[in-house]
């Protein structure tokens, strides 16, 4: 087993490998640019390096910087945790090179998925059911017209190289499409240096189900049941759950054991996760693969009783899967919440800053996997994925009620944060009766929030703004009597006003 | 609990407040006795008791009903949360100089601040235009995203203090509106 991990990543998600390589008595070493010098993965660190300045290239994208670390610590292995190398087939390899394992698949099978063509060709020879579609780029727009014509309309148009939504049209009609060919190729060229562009049947309000796959390096492959990730902003997901709520335990197997054939194609190793769009008969069609642990990989942690970082750990050290598929089972509910810096009444714009006041939910059914504390300043630089809130409950109901309990306890003071758009999806009826598709978000963020004015809680707040100037006051007054500095005054009104004057100069 | 007390005016610990929350002005009498609060609301009384579980977060029982109430400064705003409602609230002495009320403002120059490093794109008023709550002041371009910075009150542009294309940082100064 290896005794010291590099942790290639920051926030949340360095705290959680981090935890992981304690609970099983590995040595953690981390990186850290000039501005998470504070941040809490480098707090909990038995070891950690500075890397440079905070743009991502100069520091945790940067693998000279980050190998020359791994040699100096002497690490054993390395996780590079979700997004910045995770995916990247050139550092899994320099890893591979520098004798130091990568905890992942290999650079040929990150390779073999990374281009949504390639896997889609690799889908079709390997009869696993795929969006209807091209699996090649389109060469003229001569041929775009034909084969739309042949899928029928609507068609989305999509990046090979792509990833997070850009490089995406959805086109309705044919005198849409050569504008949207032309845009859809220049945002792939600015976004990924590849304009090679190819056409998908679009699903009418599809659902997006993935399955987890966990395979050794001895040839075990195995499924652990799927999540629904229906609920996006903006291509980008927000909330999601387990098991899905449309999902029976035949289509649970027949998902799996597609999703393991697909591993197999790529003769993947490690964690990974298959993306499905499903139709509204319940047709899934594969959509693309995912070679790194994913975000909400708590949500299936939770439901199948099993540690997927432990585990990506162990493979990566050759240990073989200590269970077989028959030996899994999944139980219960589980939804997690992405907490994000960002203010949900200015469009969602990243909103850094200090956190001046943070109270965190615990008690039955909850986790939160997080990389915030109080008094840490959210830095401008990254991704702005503060902490991971999870309800788990024996049935979605009980993991509704737990979130939304959850999210009632939960508050970050001095910076804006989305906590309260999860409020609001949990008490939107449709959710609640899981009617869920790609659209939900959109179409419910196009309804305007009313909620009435709460004249009783405006009251409160009127005494409550009186209680803090006038128990403000009284610390103060009290603090400059016991130390008898400050303007030696008695007890009497009059001195009682300064400090709540002070303050007042400061609205 | 009404009637038992006197209000006295100058001996004890006597506090008046106005608020002002969502354009409603309260007038608050706080007075502490024999280590009870008493409490006037608009002259009308109500039972209350509280505690600071620390100097951002109080405890406040109105009656028996309990609220964890939170205070937030966020630049010159301070916002209390009652529940998950937020309200954004003035408080002024109204007895003290400082305090006092101009006519139509309550609180005099208001400076607005870049609330993050970023680069000024456009300037959407001039010195001397006349603004509603709300109204865009300029547009802070940072993280690939556009940012409209709004001005938190009715009133004229006193001064804009930065150019197109300028760099600014958390916290500078974009204008002053009064």
């Amino acid at each position: 087993m290896f005794k010291k991990i590099l942790i290639a990543n920051r926030g949340e998600i360095a705290v959680r490998v981090l935890r992981a390589c304690h609970e099983m008595g590995i040595a953690a070493v981390v990186v850290y640019s000039d501005v998470d010098r504070a941040a809490l993965h480098v707090r909990k660190a038995d070891e950690a390096y500075p890397i440079g300045a905070a743009a991502a290239s100069e520091s945790y994208l940067n693998i000279p910087k980050i190998l020359d670390v791994a040699k100096r610590a002497g690490v054993d292995a390395i996780h590079p945790g979700y997004g910045f190398l995770s995916e990247n087939s050139k550092f899994a390899q320099a890893c591979a090179d520098a004798g130091v394992k990568f905890i992942g698949p290999t650079a040929a099978a990150m390779e073999a998925m990374g281009s949504k063509t390639h896997a889609r060709q690799a889908m079709e020879k390997a009869g696993v059911p795929f969006v209807p579609g091209t699996s090649r780029g389109v060469e003229s727009f001569a041929e775009a017209e034909k084969i739309a014509a042949q899928l029928g309309y609507p068609v989305m148009l999509k990046a090979a190289a792509g990833g997070g939504g850009k490089g995406m049209r959805l086109v309705h009609t044919l005198d849409q499409l050569k504008p949207s060919l032309e845009a859809a190729r220049s945002e792939a060229e600015r976004s990924f240096s590849d304009s090679e562009v190819y056409i998908e049947k679009a699903i009418v309000n599809p659902r997006h189900i993935e399955v987890q796959v966990l395979a050794d390096e001895h040839g075990n492959r195995v499924y652990l049941g799927e999540r629904e990730c229906s609920l996006q902003r903006r291509h980008q997901k927000v909330l999601e759950e387990a098991p899905s709520p449309i999902v029976d335990a035949g289509m649970r197997r027949r998902m799996g054991e597609v999703a393991v054939r697909v591993a197999q194609t790529a003769n993947y190793t490690n964690a990974g996760t298959v993306e499905f769009l499903v139709d509204q008969e319940k047709k899934f069609y594969f959509l693309e693969m995912n070679t790194r642990l994913q975000v909400e990989h708590p949500v299936t942690e939770l439901i199948s009783g099993l540690d997927l970082v432990h585990l990506q750990i162990s493979i990566a050290a050759g240990e073989k899967l200590p269970f077989k598929q028959d030996d899994v089972n999944i139980r219960g509910h589980a939804i997690e919440c992405r907490i994000y810096a960002e203010d949900p009444d200015n469009n969602y714009f990243p909103s850094p800053g200090k956190i001046a006041l943070l109270q965190e939910p615990s008690g039955p059914g909850i986790r939160i996997d997080s990389g915030m504390y109080e008094g840490w300043t959210v830095p401008i630089d990254y991704d702005p994925l503060l902490a991971k809130l999870i309800g788990y409950g024996a049935d979605r109901e009980l993991a509704i009620a737990r979130l939304t309990r959850a999210l009632n306890e939960y508050f970050v003071g001095g910076i804006k944060t989305n906590i309260s758009l999860f409020r609001r999806i949990l008490q939107d009826e449709d959710f609640r009766a899981a009617k869920l598709d790609t659209g939900f978000l959109d179409r419910m963020l196009q309804r305007p929030d009313d909620k009435p004015t709460d004249s009783k809680a405006e009251k409160v707040a009127a005494i409550a703004a009186g209680m803090f100037a006038a128990l403000g006051s009284t610390a103060a007054a009290a603090s400059e009597r016991a130390t008898g500095s400050g303007s030696g005054t008695t007890g009497n009104a009059e001195s009682n006003w300064k400090p709540a004057s002070r303050r007042e100069a400061l609205h | 609990m009404t009637g038992h007390y006197h209000w006295p005016l100058t001996t004890g610990f006597f506090m008046l407040y106005d608020v002002t929350i969502n354009g409603k002005n309260y007038r608050l009498e706080l007075n502490r006795a024999d280590g009870h609060w008493s409490c006037r609301l608009d002259g009308r009384d109500v039972e209350v008791d509280a505690v600071l579980a620390r100097p951002d977060v109080l405890s406040l029982r109105v009656g028996n009903m309990a609220y964890e109430v939170k205070s937030e400064r966020v630049a010159y705003d301070l916002h209390l949360w009652v529940g998950s409602t937020r309200f954004a609230v003035e408080v002024r002495d109204p007895r003290s100089l400082r305090g006092r009320a101009r006519a139509g403002d309550a609180q005099g120059p208001k400076k607005i601040t870049a609330p993050m490093p970023g680069k000024v794109v456009r300037l959407l008023v001039r010195d001397g235009d006349e603004v509603e709550a709300g109204a865009g002041v300029a547009v802070v371009e940072a993280m690939k995203m556009q940012n409209e910075i709004k001005s938190p009150k009715k009133g004229t542009v006193l001064k804009i203090l930065v150019s197109e294309g300028a760099a600014v940082n958390a916290g500078d100064v974009l204008a002053v509106v009064e």
